[in-house]
């Protein structure tokens, strides 16, 4: 029987199986940040273990970091400790770690695709629900926590039950101005925040197919919105188009040898899943959040929904809090609703082709008197790229802000924040209470959403707009 | 880690759904650096609203929570489940939890055991009804008793066999050195390494 592309990357790293037990998985790539490892690395100590391969391991600095004055040290005490503490971690246990100044320093989902680390066929893990992200070339990848941190570093193992697998298959061409967000907030909203608990996902179909990597990587990130612990893209030409010559590929005979093993890993045609959800393209439009969790989404054109739209009783409990957490009305049409904040960044949105997007929207027209627009490179490079093209001169010209490379906004734990009450349109992955800064409300939206909705102050698609003034 | 067979306590009934980690614990209190205290986080913009569940006196020292489905959703953060113990809690029971937060739990000795959305309904009603009910949950049974409810819950074989050992999973995997060793040689060469830092 022919077999996945989940279940030929599975199989290609068990180190041991035994009956009644987990598979033993060999993992290839694990990142680091410093939220999630002190803890690890003082297991490490406590137990007199050393990290098994620094040479597969490599740390970043993402969370906490500011995204102005990046040089002079943290003005808050408890994340510049953490900052401190993954850098004295990361030089006792020998493990490379771009920090704050480093030209390869950025969000850690968005370091590893941009420096060829992550590869078709790899198994990748991070202490990081959004490691979904490198599912985009084919690798399984997947968030861990922060004692699976500690077990990989002292093992280069994981113990793993195997991962259903779901196709998510999207057929024909995505309407002009539908983007990879709007498909995977799409799939969210259809399948539930608990949709893809326990399975891999796996996107299919021509309008997968079509997308660029930045976008699969937009879509695969999103997948643990779905309750999935990873998204995965069959590696094909986009894929090696993208990786030939990063820093880290494999170069001449070796990049031959991977290409071919590459081209074994798409699912056999004859490969089954242990579920499928199709949707046709043609159908979807720009999708926003309305709720406090992503799977409270809804098309632009539609309107704020109702308890009495509820499948069942803890639905009905779910909007009526969202509704009230979110200071909504329902019936309120979408494109009513304004907002005080748009932020564009994070390892959903913060790449090259989000900004260019952003600034597509934004040039020669003004971000709204009443709004603060943060634009935040989801790293050093994709910043250096943007201003070699011109994007911040747009930005900044409109009226937005242009900042260094991190997650900021994403989560709050640096200091751009939402304050009580504040509304967001953000290009970021969680619509949380509070995941923005305690009593802020966000609604999830796609960076052309997002460019929109801060030249009017209210959400916004870019087919809304009046033509630009220059 | 410690054993874990049965455990009996008082319980609180978290009825929402959906309950995500950034709502267990914020990301401001993921600044920490330790592996304990963490028990001030737990719920904190919730616990700022005096009716809130963990707020009534009538729940005081209750050690099991009862929450609605989709429960622990979102980051991976597993303060979540060290908050979650500091604050004294040894057993959540919901209908669905998100795998990483479940798998989280398993390796720090919080036991998820996940009960079909009805029985939720009859325990959260039975415990409104009298918050001082005691409520047992057996791994060793698998079984949740609490007045004349009696059910059994789902825990993975595996888990729960490593909690009832009390083992840590890091010593488990050591010795299989050979086998990582042996896999390690058969590793392509051209597969990536993160050094030399260019």
């Amino acid at each position: 029987m022919g077999r996945t592309l989940a279940e030929k990357v599975w199989q290609d790293h068990i180190v041991r199986q035994a009956e009644g037990e987990p598979d033993l998985l060999y993992i290839d790539l694990h990142l680091v940040h410093e939220v999630t490892s002190p803890q690890a690395f003082d297991g490490l100590r406590a137990a007199g273990r050393t990290v098994r391969r620094p040479d597969l391991t490599l740390a970043t600095e993402d969370h906490n970091t500011p995204t102005i004055d990046i040089l002079k040290p943290i003005a808050d005490p408890i994340s510049r400790a953490q900052i401190e503490a993954l850098r004295s971690n990361c030089a006792e246990f020998g493990v490379p770690v771009y920090s704050l100044g480093s030209i390869d320093q950025g969000i850690v989902h968005v370091v590893g695709p941009q420096l060829g680390l992550t590869q078709p066929g790899m198994t990748v893990v991070c202490g990081d629900s959004h490691t979904s992200t490198h599912g985009a070339f084919g690798a399984l990848a997947f968030g861990i926590g922060t004692s699976e941190v500690e077990h990989v570093l002292a093992t280069q193992t994981l113990p793993l039950k195997p991962f259903k697998t779901m196709a998510i298959t999207v057929e024909g061409d995505l309407p002009a101005g539908v983007t990879a967000k709007d498909v995977i907030l799409a799939v969210i909203a259809k399948i539930g925040t608990g949709g893809g608990q326990g399975y891999v996902l796996e996107y299919r179909g021509s309008a997968i197919r079509a997308l660029s990597m930045e976008g699969r990587m937009t879509l695969c990130n999103m997948s643990i919105e779905a309750g999935a612990r990873a998204g995965l893209v069959a590696p094909d030409d986009v894929t090696f188009e993208y990786l030939a010559g990063r820093q880290h590929a494999p170069k001449g005979a070796d990049w031959e040898a991977a290409v071919d093993y590459w081209r074994t890993l798409p699912s056999d045609d004859d490969a089954t899943y242990d579920a499928e959800v199709v949707i046709d393209a043609t159908t979807l439009a720009p999708f926003i959040t309305w709720g406090t969790n992503p799977g409270q989404g809804l098309p632009l054109d539609a309107s704020v929904p109702s308890p009495d739209d509820a499948r069942d009783d803890v639905d009905r409990v779910a909007i009526e809090r969202a509704l009230e957490y979110m200071d909504l009305t329902p019936g309120m049409p979408l494109r009513d609703i304004t907002v005080d904040t748009v932020f564009v960044g994070s390892c959903t949105n913060g790449r090259i082709e989000d900004l260019r997007a952003v600034a597509e929207v934004l040039q020669g027209r003004r971000v709204a008197d009443s709004v603060r627009m943060l634009v935040v490179p989801g790293s050093v490079r994709v910043k250096h790229q943007a201003e070699d093209e011109g994007l911040d001169k747009i930005f900044l010209a409109a009226g937005a802000e242009w900042r260094e490379a991190g997650c900021s906004m994403c989560l709050a734990m640096n200091p751009d924040k939402l304050t009580p009450g504040e509304r967001s349109a953000s290009t970021s992955n969680r619509n949380f209470e509070g995941r923005q800064g305690p009593g802020g409300r966000t609604h999830l939206v796609s960076p052309a959403v997002a460019a929109a909705t801060a030249v009017t102050g209210h959400l916004s698609a870019p087919s809304d707009l009046s033509s630009a003034t220059s | 880690m410690e054993k874990f067979i049965v455990h009996t306590g008082t319980a609180i009934p978290l009825r929402r759904s959906n309950v995500d980690t950034d709502q267990i614990i914020p990301a401001e209190y993921l600044k920490r650096i330790t592996r304990h205290g963490f028990e001030d986080g737990l719920f904190s913009a919730w616990r700022k609203d005096p009716d809130f569940v963990l707020n009534r006196p009538e729940y005081a020292g209750a050690s099991i929570l009862v929450a609605g489905p989709d429960f622990g959703t979102g980051s991976s953060r597993e303060h979540a489940v060290w908050a979650l113990q500091d604050y004294g809690f040894a057993v959540v029971l919901s209908s669905r939890f998100a795998d990483i937060f479940r798998g989280n739990s398993g390796k720090g000795g919080l036991l998820t055991a996940q009960l079909d959305q009805d029985v939720i309904e009859s325990l959260w009603a039975a415990i409104e009804a009298d918050p001082s009910m005691e409520v047992t949950v057996d791994l060793d049974s698998r079984q949740v008793r609490a007045g004349d409810i009696v059910a059994d819950f789902d825990v993975d074989d595996y888990v729960r066999w490593r909690l009832m050992e009390g083992l840590d999973d890091i010593g488990i995997t050591l010795k299989q050195a050979d086998a990582i060793d042996a896999f390690e040689a058969t590793r392509p060469t051209w597969k990536p390494t993160t050094t030399p830092v260019a």
